[in-house]
């Protein structure tokens, strides 16, 4: 009986999963991007929606999800106003539904960058790197590359060192039920330099599911400066995936902030292909009412004399549920590798919840590698330490959470980006 | 400074507390005058530190019984942070670090918080940045220390430098002082004493609870209690205290027929 029933589900999975699929546009692609969407479409028809049975989606209960009649989207640009950074004012490429808004955008791009939305711009060049990550074959990864019409493209000229920050804004603005598929490509050449805000916005009420990628290449010695902000509506499905590829000596920092959807996924995945490279992840979740906030990370440090260093932290209050899972291997040959990685969660009532697995795999022998996670309250302490000063209890608790946060969001270069998130995060 | 006719700040009556179920305080009884500073001194586990937590409200200490009157109003009934925007102001033996807030943000959250509840306007930024430099001088801190988070990572003599920084802008009315001199060098010792003696008036009083006699060479007393058992046995003026320092605390213990 468990059998059939088990397999009933997982037909559903499939069947929920291949009706995704069904939502895709067609598209007048060139042949080589064609190709790339036949071959991720094949893949996708073999998979199911994962369940919570597959240990990455252990925590994550994905059965929500199959209870929405999903509808193909459409673009709508009407009474947007997506959120400015002023640094940013002329290097902003703005996406709604995934369709590039030109008329939202503003791309009077600083000397070696190359900006635009794949559809626009002559992409034979770009066939080495899109869809070309490492764990390009996961599920929704695979669904994203079946079903993209646009992307947005970013290139950094070799040597350029690039002073303004570049905003890449994906903003889902439908009428109900939408699947969303928003995707962009990053490639820092050798020795190049920049910073990146990517962000996603919900615009609504309604239900919808962003399914996102994001792909990231830096060459030798390149420096990527990468801020994450997920901004969904409250009613909102988010599954966006990092994928992120080190050349030697390069330099990747992400600060990826996690504080809208109802249900969200962060899959943020480094892969390491040359030596003596630097990788920073840090991130900030807050999770209230009964949102479920979900990141998982894999670091592959898979060559010698590289360095990382990654804080999650976690704020969780009311009914909702994080979930922190962080994979760093060191295999044989990542030898004199020095990786720390620590999860840091505050949980501030009774019925949160947090999941949290900090994972380590070394081989390498000649290394130093740290990991741990904490999981704690307010220490009832330090409230009475700010309220013997006269701060009354409610807003010390506030001044201590806000705190805890602030260790990651002090950590993102833009100053305006600080602010607003310091202005959205305390109440 | 004992004057003639000054108003009374505190007065404790039959004070007792437990913690943990455990009763600490066993009816304490003291009287402190605006102008006076009051040493309570005693061995450990007499329950001075459990006093001071009592008197700034520490939700973990449950007073079972006597009463607290401070300049007129029930201390008992206010929360901890009435209690400091009302005058009382206890400076930690432990202070907390807290990462992330900045020890300037704090001091002026904490200033504008008694300033609200006095019905005054708060003080903006600029205005108080000035003010907090002014205090500054009392304990001789840098004013790199203003922002760097609240005592993180600061030595524990930074730590009580600190804490009478807050008590300089806080201006209380009663300042109880615990074990502000233990773990501190002597150089340390000189400023912390220092910016007590300057912020002590004709108007405040201060209450030092502390285990050794060296404290009272630079903050002098009006008056040095013996604390034990929960209660304060014995009570003296500034030779007490050599006498404590000299013959220990047995006698006092024995005279007042309080097992040791």
């Amino acid at each position: 009986m468990t059998q059939v029933t088990s397999l009933a589900r997982s037909s559903d999975r499939a069947t929920a999963l291949s009706q995704l699929l069904e939502l895709r546009p067609a598209l007048q692609a060139s042949n080589w991007w064609q190709e790339l969407r036949e071959q991720a479409a094949a893949r996708v028809q073999e998979m199911a929606i994962p369940s919570s049975r597959d240990e990455d989606w252990r925590f994550t209960d994905l059965s929500p999800l199959l209870q929405v009649e999903f509808q193909a989207t459409s673009a709508r640009t009407e009474a947007i106003e997506p959120s400015s950074i002023p640094e940013a004012a002329q290097s902003c490429l703005v996406f709604v539904n995934g369709t590039f808004a030109p008329q939202l955008s503003s791309v009077e791009m600083p000397e070696g960058v190359s900006i635009a939305s794949l559809s626009q711009s002559n992409s034979e060049h770009l066939q080495p790197y899109l869809g070309r990550q490492q764990g390009a074959d996961e599920v929704f990864t695979s669904l994203n590359t079946a079903s993209f019409t646009d992307a947005a493209v970013v290139q950094i000229a070799r040597n350029a060192i690039v002073e303004t920050p570049i905003h890449l804004v994906f903003i889902s603005h439908t009428s109900s039920q939408a699947i969303v598929q928003p995707r962009a490509l990053v490639v820092a050449e050798a020795n190049s330099s920049v910073a990146i805000v990517e962000e996603y916005l919900g615009f609504g009420e309604d239900v919808y599911f962003t399914n996102a990628v994001t792909e990231i290449w830096l060459e030798a010695n390149a420096r990527i400066d990468h801020t994450r902000i997920q901004r969904e509506n409250s009613a909102a499905f988010h599954i966006g995936k990092t994928a992120v590829s080190q050349d030697r000596d390069s330099h990747y920092a992400c600060r990826a902030v996690n504080l809208g959807a109802k249900l969200s996924r962060h899959n943020l995945e480094v892969y390491q292909t040359g030596s003596q490279t630097e990788t920073v992840m840090d991130g900030l979740t807050i999770a209230r009412d009964n949102q479920l906030s979900d990141t998982h990370s894999i670091l592959a440090l898979t060559q010698p004399y590289g360095t990382s260093s990654q804080i999650h932290k976690c704020i969780v209050d009311d009914r909702a549920h994080a979930v922190f899972n962080g994979k760093v291997f060191v295999p044989k040959a990542a030898q004199k590798t020095n990786a720390n990685q620590v999860n840091r969660n505050l949980l501030l009532s009774p019925k949160a919840r947090v999941d949290t697995k900090p994972q380590l795999e070394i081989v390498a022998d000649d290394v130093r590698c740290t990991h741990g996670a904490t999981v704690g309250q307010l220490e009832a302490d330090e409230v009475f330490y700010l309220q013997s000063r006269g701060i009354d209890a409610a807003t010390a608790r506030r001044l201590l959470t806000t705190a805890f946060a602030y260790e990651i969001i002090d950590r993102i270069s833009i100053p305006s980006v600080r602010e607003t998130l310091g202005g959205l995060i305390s109440p | 400074m004992i004057q003639e006719n000054s108003e009374v700040i505190l007065t404790v009556r039959d004070l007792t507390a437990n913690v943990d179920g455990t009763q600490i305080l066993k009816g304490l009884n003291l009287e402190i005058k605006a102008g006076e500073i009051h040493a309570i001194m005693g061995p450990n586990g007499s329950g001075k530190s459990t006093f001071s937590k009592v008197l700034a409200g520490h939700p973990d200490y449950e007073v079972t019984g006597g009463e607290v009157i401070f300049q007129g109003q029930n201390l008992l009934e206010l929360e901890p942070e009435e209690r400091s925007r009302s005058g009382v102001f206890l400076a930690f033996q432990y202070p907390l670090e807290i990462p992330g807030v900045s020890n300037l943000d704090f001091l002026r959250v904490a200033f504008n918080a008694k300033r609200k509840a006095q019905g005054l306007e708060e003080l903006d930024a600029f205005d108080f940045d000035e003010m907090v430099r002014e205090k500054l001088d009392v304990v001789k801190m840098d004013d790199r220390f203003l922002s760097r988070s609240v005592n993180e990572g600061f030595s524990g003599g930074e730590k009580k430098r600190n804490e009478i920084l807050q008590m300089a802008i806080l201006e209380p009315t009663l300042a109880i002082l615990d074990e502000t001199d233990s773990g501190l060098d002597i150089d340390a010792l000189k400023i912390v004493a220092g910016g007590v003696n300057q912020l002590a008036s004709p108007q405040n009083a201060t209450l030092l609870i502390t285990h050794y006699q060296r404290l009272l060479n630079y903050i002098v007393p009006d008056f040095v209690h013996v604390m034990a058992a929960g209660r304060i046995l014995r009570t003296g003026d500034k030779e007490l205290a050599h006498e404590l320092e000299a013959k220990g605390y047995d006698w006092v213990l024995e005279e007042a027929g309080v097992g040791v």
